[in-house]
């Protein structure tokens, strides 16, 4: 028992050390690039953490999910950038400078923002289940980026196809994300580039969901929502409210979503309705479906595999674009490796790459 | 001495041309083991979805504990004071063994999500609770090696003894099972019986529908039996059998 402990004890130190060391390894590349590409991969695990609370745990097959994402994405952008004083001579009277309102408290109502928008989005689709409740999450979630795309008239409030930019960087307690930072001790100097900051916040909130998902699955609620996933009728019959409870679970997911749009809205600095197509809905799902429904770690895992693959795939498909000259792009290429690495995985591990283990706490070796 | 847990009269339900129930009624004093029995197609799950909110009856009235009830939404029911078992078992296959049972709590116990996330004492206290109950339930059905192991994993009988545990888990003022025996061997249906005797004892009630007359007669202490959805005859199990009408339900006129 000790021993396990002191195993544990390792694990989480060596495991928290390489967490914390990563992004300066990364950096000693000499460029950002991959630092970034695992800053955006963290960002699709918090997005897939998410989707897990709806198709995990509740089994609601929810195929617009990056809809709530936009929804944060857009709430930033528009309330932390000079856009609405742009177009708003009112707003601009008030606001000489532009919209800057504190991104934490942008967090708070992009959380509950889309917490409703998830639950309105969620009560059509009450009786629905499967192939249909997914074709109609499908439309909401186009419906949303539709939206995104032509609110640029009558007034200009999304600004259409050309996004919204000059969005603020993130400033944590008066400290700016967006510049670098130098750190000396004594001889010692090290220069903290924004992308690297970044990876700590985005890695806060990723460690804050898994907290969270971990919560909820152990609690009341969370068997509640896989008691419907498990079997509705007899989860009716047990008592339980399944309106209300899918209803919180989309709510629940909508939530992690758009906290995880504010994040990428501060990162990239630019907001358009591009970043929101149902292939990205559909990324989301994969993740989720490809690393273990329902399962954290396998969660993450997929999100890190698919969000990182492509970025791997970049480089090495290089030679092979040379090799027919050029006619196979390196952007086909990598959507053909990604799809094939899938059907693969799906065949070998049906229930996922890293899938829940088969029982309980005590036979689990 | 003693008291009515559930009294149901002039039930009536229609579907169409068909009258599936017509002017059913039942009265069900705490401790007994109630049978509902009948042919094929008599009315029994009909009787048994209106009763459990599936259906909404074109008439009749309820009332359960002493207190008026109408089973409308089905959720609502377990709330009430009605648990059920499923003729084709419905556990929650890849959940386990105690997290099944552990469901069966959700309507007697109220933390919400804030709780879950905070922990907070009564969080953790009434979940502390909701495994201890959960354990013990187990335990009574004689499945609590099995707790950790999903359900889906268990044998058939084993499968019967959860579902029953999870129903015990709502507190229950009335327990109906729907046809417990069908699927089972004859060592199973003995030691359901056992159960459903010890159930008994512990001053539960019990409504059974079945279709196994042999273990309905050996069980119930009263029996209805319904027949194209008219009350066919009403008593004990002697009573019941000794009824020429029940006897020529199942067996024909004999034709003289």
């Amino acid at each position: 028992m000790t021993q396990n402990k002191t195993g544990k004890l390792i694990v989480f130190v060596i495991a928290a050390i390489g967490l914390l060391a990563l992004p300066i390894l990364l950096q000693a590349t000499g460029s950002n690039s991959w630092v970034r590409i695992v800053d955006i991969a963290l960002l699709y695990v918090l997005l897939a953490l998410g989707l897990n609370i709806v198709v995990g745990y509740a089994g609601l097959l929810d195929l617009g999910y990056i809809a709530f994402f936009a929804v944060g994405a857009y709430m930033y952008g528009l309330l932390a950038s000079p856009h609405l004083a742009e177009h708003f001579a009112a707003i601009q009277a008030m606001f000489p400078d532009g919209l800057h309102v504190n991104i934490w408290l942008v967090m708070i109502a992009a959380a509950i923002v889309a917490g409703i928008v998830g639950m309105i989005l969620g009560a059509p689709t009450l009786k629905l289940r499967g192939d249909y409740l997914a074709i109609i999450t499908l439309g909401f979630g186009e419906i949303i980026r539709i939206f995104l795309l032509n609110l640029d008239r009558p007034v200009n409030i999304t600004n259409g196809p050309k996004g919204i930019s000059q969005i603020d960087p993130l400033t944590v307690f008066g400290f700016n994300m967006g510049q670098r930072h130098t750190l000396s001790i004594g001889d010692w100097t090290y220069t903290f580039q924004p992308v690297t900051l970044y990876y700590y916040l985005f890695l806060f909130f990723v460690i804050l969901a898994v907290v969270l998902s971990y919560r909820l699955q152990d609690s009341r609620i969370g068997r509640a929502w896989m008691a419907i996933r498990e079997d509705e009728i007899a989860a009716k019959a047990m008592g339980l409210n399944t309106r209300n409870l899918k209803l919180l679970a989309f709510g629940m997911g909508a939530t992690f979503g758009g906290m995880s749009g504010v994040l990428f809205a501060s990162f990239q600095r630019f907001v358009s309705p591009e970043s929101f197509s149902l292939m990205e809905s559909v990324m989301v799902v994969a993740m989720v479906v490809l690393g273990g429904i329902g399962h954290i770690p396998g969660v993450i895992l997929g999100a890190l595999v698919l969000a990182g693959l492509p970025e791997i795939l970049r480089h090495v498909a290089h030679p092979l674009v040379e090799l027919t000259g050029g006619r196979l792009g390196p952007e086909i290429l990598r959507q053909l490796l990604i799809a094939l690495a899938m059907v693969v995985v799906m065949l070998i591990r049906p229930k996922g790459l890293w899938p829940a283990p088969e029982h309980g706490k005590s036979l689990a070796k | 001495m003693s008291e009515t847990i559930l009294k149901v009269a002039n039930v009536s339900k229609r579907f169409g041309g068909l009258q599936a129930l017509s002017d059913v009624g039942i009265t069900i004093e705490r401790g007994q083991v109630y049978g509902l029995i009948g042919p094929n197609g008599a009315g029994k799950t009909t009787f048994f979805n209106v009763l459990t909110g599936l259906y909404t009856p074109d008439s009749g009235s309820f009332e359960l504990a002493g207190k008026p009830y109408t089973p409308t939404a089905v959720h609502e029911v377990a709330k009430a004071g009605i648990a059920r078992t499923f003729q084709n078992i419905r556990l929650f296959p890849e959940m386990t063994a105690l997290e099944n049972v552990m469901v069966g709590r959700h309507v007697r116990t109220r933390s919400g999500l804030i709780g879950a996330v905070l922990r907070t004492g009564a969080f953790k206290r009434e979940e502390a609770e909701i495994k201890a109950r959960a354990q013990e339930l187990l335990e009574y059905v004689g499945i609590a090696r099995f707790a950790d192991y999903k359900s889906r994993t268990l044998s058939y009988g084993d499968q019967r003894r959860l579902e029953i545990a999870r129903a015990l888990a709502t507190d229950p003022q009335l327990i109906a099972l729907d046809e417990p025996a069908a699927g089972m061997n004859a060592t199973e249906k003995v030691q359901l019986r056992e159960l459903i005797d010890q159930i008994r004892k512990d001053n539960r009630t019990i409504l059974l529908i079945e279709h196994d007359v042999k273990l309905v007669m050996g069980l119930c202490d009263r029996v209805t039996v319904l027949d194209y959805g008219k009350q066919l005859s009403s008593g004990t199990p002697a009573e019941v059998q000794r009824d020429p009408k029940v006897i020529e339900a199942y067996l024909g006129t004999g034709g003289g």
